[in-house]
Formats: structure tokens, sequence, C-alpha cells
């Protein structure tokens, strides 16, 4: 245990990196889930087909193979030869986790009651009024609570980036673990103990999120 | 809600320019696909020899008995170990002696919020690295079992709480005693709600054997390595592998999709969130679900 107290600096940078990795794939991930959800629910047929193949496809691979994809078959044609680890693990994270977030935005649409917009066109409203005043701003409160679970689970995995060489969190726990073996419990706890911390502040924001937006119905 | 309901029938003029829109769509999805096939054809990367093992009898032997079966297998124990797990902790989140519960509670969260990974190095060197290639497919099954028991407990309690209240105050008043109602009344009603959930989560689990890799255990991701390190066709692999999980997993989604018509019909899908803050009860329709 005392390995681990005594270069607790390492424990840190390497919880930083698995934070810095979570909050740019978190970001990204959630511009591209926007975008593909936009792609299907829109009106055009062939922009719907492509983002429900790329759905299908890339959420039925492990996030291991999108990562063998990224940092193994790329660079060996030539692409993200030079790209930082940092950049290729968001990559690799965000591609995945997008079509998560896709899901739990369309979720969120799902559940805006059918009378809501059909009102909202008795009334008179546009198309673009409709969405903007009538079905996103319920949309997107329905959304919170899966959205806070797909963001959570992305946080869980960037830990996969531990085996594509990054030292973040669950890399330097192996570190440690495979330098000390007598020491395994103490170690596991240290570093549960800090993915606790980052998953229970993302479950408080998007609890807390959730209730200010909770519509009065 | 369906989306028709955000716009009238199109007119002539909206059609036209739908059509407009599509036809963009169309050229330059077809842009990229083309740009992507001669991109790989001019890194040589479409030719024969990189394919070659995978239609190659011993290789492709090889992938299906050591890559794909063991795989299904790790998966398949995982997730029966699993359901034993999660109905024990699932019941005793349910308990009325705080003693049970909160024991239980805490093993459950614990488990749900570490990563898979993490759990799989620690179970690896505590106890797996002095076992040899068992010990590394145990390993592999046990911190499935952990996480993916503790997600199923959680479905467990939903599956119970989502039952009408009068089924268990029934139960009472004909004087069955706590764990009759339990075991005789509300157990077999939830596991129809639960079964699709249960199918879904062996989707996780065959995903996340793909982490064995990270402690060199068996399956398709070990065999996918030795593959591509020795035909030096990354690509190739990663493709194939992929194509085969995309597969496994599409048949399981539809086999949960057939169960939850059949068995609970349109209701939604039961899921549950990723922490005890999240789960709010309110059904979410499964996009929480398989990540």
């Amino acid at each position: 245990m005392n390995e681990v107290f005594s270069n607790f600096d390492l424990v840190l940078r390497a919880f930083w990196l698995t934070v810095q990795i979570a909050a740019l794939s978190g970001v990204v991930s959630l511009v591209l889930g926007t975008v593909l959800v936009a792609m299907r629910i829109g009106p055009i047929g062939v922009l719907r087909q492509f983002a429900t193949t790329y759905v299908t496809l890339v959420r039925n691979t492990p996030l291991l193979v999108v990562f063998i994809f990224i940092f193994i078959a790329a660079p060996n044609v030539g692409w993200f030869v030079h790209t930082p680890f940092l950049l290729k693990g968001v990559i690799a994270v965000s591609l995945y986790t997008s079509t998560f977030v896709c899901e739990a935005l369309r979720s969120g649409i799902n559940a805006v009651p059918v009378g809501q917009a059909e009102a909202a066109r008795a009334i008179g409203m546009t198309f673009s009024q409709n969405l903007a005043h009538v079905v996103l701003p319920q949309a997107f409160r329905a959304s919170v609570p899966p959205l806070g679970s797909t963001m959570i689970a992305m946080t869980k995995n960037t830990s996969v980036a531990a085996v594509f060489g990054l030292m973040e969190a669950t890399g330097r726990m192996r570190f440690f673990t495979n330098r000390h073996a007598d020491d395994a419990v103490g170690i596991l706890i240290v570093f549960a103990v800090g993915y606790i911390v980052i998953v229970e502040l993302i479950s408080l924001a998007s609890y807390g999120l959730e209730r200010r937006w909770r519509a009065a119905r | 809600m369906s989306t028709s309901v955000l716009f009238d029938a199109p007119g002539p003029r909206t059609r036209a320019r739908h059509r407009a829109y599509s036809v963009v769509a169309i050229v330059a999805v077809a842009a990229l696909v083309v740009a992507l096939v001669l991109f790989l054809n001019a890194k040589g990367e479409l030719s024969y020899s990189l394919w070659e093992p995978f239609l190659t009898p011993d290789f492709v032997r090889v992938l299906l008995v050591d890559g794909l079966l063991k795989t299904l297998e790790m998966a398949f124990s995982s997730v029966v170990l699993a359901v034993v797990f999660g109905a024990l902790f699932g019941v005793g989140k349910l308990s009325d002696h705080a003693w049970v519960r909160w024991p239980c509670l805490l093993v459950v969260e614990f488990f749900r919020a570490v990563p898979v990974l993490l759990l799989m190095i620690f179970i690896f060197f505590f106890w797996g690295i002095t076992h040899g290639d068992s010990g590394r497919y145990w390993t592999v099954v046990a911190a499935l079992t952990l996480y993916n028991g503790a997600v199923l407990a959680e479905v467990f309690r939903a599956g119970v709480l989502a039952l009408p209240k009068g089924q268990s105050e029934a139960a009472y008043a004909i004087g069955l005693r706590k764990t009759q109602v339990m075991t005789s009344v509300l157990l077999p009603q939830a596991v129809k709600i639960m079964l699709p959930a249960i199918i879904s989560q062996c989707v996780v689990a065959l995903k996340d054997t793909s982490l064995g890799m990270y402690v060199v255990a068996p399956g398709l991701t070990r065999v996918g390595k030795q593959i591509y390190t020795q035909f030096n066709n990354q690509l190739q692999t990663a493709i194939v592998l992929a194509a085969l999980y995309v597969i496994v997993n599409l048949l399981l989604t539809l086999v949960a999709t057939w169960l939850q018509r059949r068995l609970v019909g349109e209701q939604k899908p039961l899921d549950v969130g990723m922490t005890a803050l999240v789960n709010t009860g309110e059904n979410t329709g499964g996009a929480a679900g398989g990540i």
C-alpha cells in the first residue's frame, strides 16, 4: 500500500487522464449523437438508412474492436499514424458512445406524447416551431436519465484505452498491481473509489438536471 | 411518437425539395464509399492474400472453434452465473431486514460503478495468473459475472417492483409467508418481464468478453491478434472480428425482441440506469441498455 500512497501523484495524474478522455469524448459523442438522431428522425430516407446502419453496426461491435480499428488497423493503412494517443482514444470512445447517445435522444423524443405534437399542429405551428417549442424541450428532459446512464457507461469505458497503452486510471492500476500483487486488494479499493467518485458525480449532475428540468404534467 | 405528426403530408414543392436533398445525400454517401474503396485498393488492402486466412478452412476452424465458440462459452457461463448472483442480490435488496438490504445494496452499487476491466485485472493478478489458461478464462468469466450480476440484480428488483401491488397483497391475504410470496407469486411473474432484459444483458456480456485481450484470455480477440500478427492484415482481421460480434449480437437482439413481444406485449422493455440515483424507475425503452 505504501507504494501507492508514496506515488500518489501517479494515481492522480492517471485519473486526470481518465477525466480528460471522458470529458472530451462526452462532448464529441453528444454532438455526433445529436447529428445521428437528426438524420434518423429526419425526412431524408437515405440519411435515415445511413444513420440506422451506422448505429446498428457500431452498437453491436465491442468497444475493444473499435479501438483495434483506430489504434491498430488505421495506422496500418496510414491513418492516425502520428495522432496523439489521447486523441485516438477520444475518437474511438466517441464513435462508440455516439450511437448510444443517439438511442437515448430518440427514446426521449418517443417519450413525448403524440397529443403534444398534434395539439401544436392544430394551433397552426409549423414543423420547426413544433420541434423548437413543443417537442424538443420535452424530449430533452425525458432523455436526461438515459443520457446520464450513457455518460456513466462511457466514463467506465474509457478504461479500455488502458489495453492500448494509455496510462489512465486502469492502466496505472495494472502497473501497480503487477508490481505489488500482494497489495492487490488495497490497490483495487484505491482505484475503485476514484471511479466511484467520478461516476457518482455524473449521476448527481444527471439527477439534479432531471429534477430541475422536470416538466410539470 | 411517430415523426409524421411533426409535419403535414408534404406538398409538391416540399416533395421536390426532399428529392433534391435525397439526391445530394445519395451522392455524398456513394462518394464516401467509393473514396474508401479506392483508397483501400490503392493501399493494397483489398488484395486476396490479406483475406486468404479467412477463406482457409484451418484458419476458419480456429477462428470459429477457438475464437467464437470460446467467446460464446465465456459469455454464456458468465450470464448464467450472473443470473444467480442477480437473483440473490436483487431479492436481498428488497429484503425487509436492513442488515440484509444494506450489504446487498453496497455490493451491487460497487460492482455497477467500477469498470469491468478494473475488476478483470484485479481478479487476474489476485488469482488467475497462477492458474494458466483456464485461470485466464475464469478471470474473464468472474469479472463479467460480478458486473452483469450487479446489473441483473437491479433488473430483478425493478421487475418485482413493476408488478401490480395487488399481487403481493392478495398473496399475503391468503396467508402465504414472505418467502412464499416472493418465490411462488412475484418471481415467476417478474421473470416474464425480465427475460428480454436478461437476453439484452447477454449482448453486453458478449461484447465485454473482448476485454479478455488485456489478460490474454482465450476467445475471438486473442485468435484475431494471432492472425493479424502472422499475416499483417490488421484491418481485415478487425473487420472479420467486428462482423462476427455484430452477427451474434443481432441474433440475440432478435431473440430479445421476440420474447419481449411474446411475453410482455406492448409494455416498454425493462431498463435500469447505471447507478441508484439515475435509476428513476421510469422506463426509457431500453435506451440505456447494451453499452
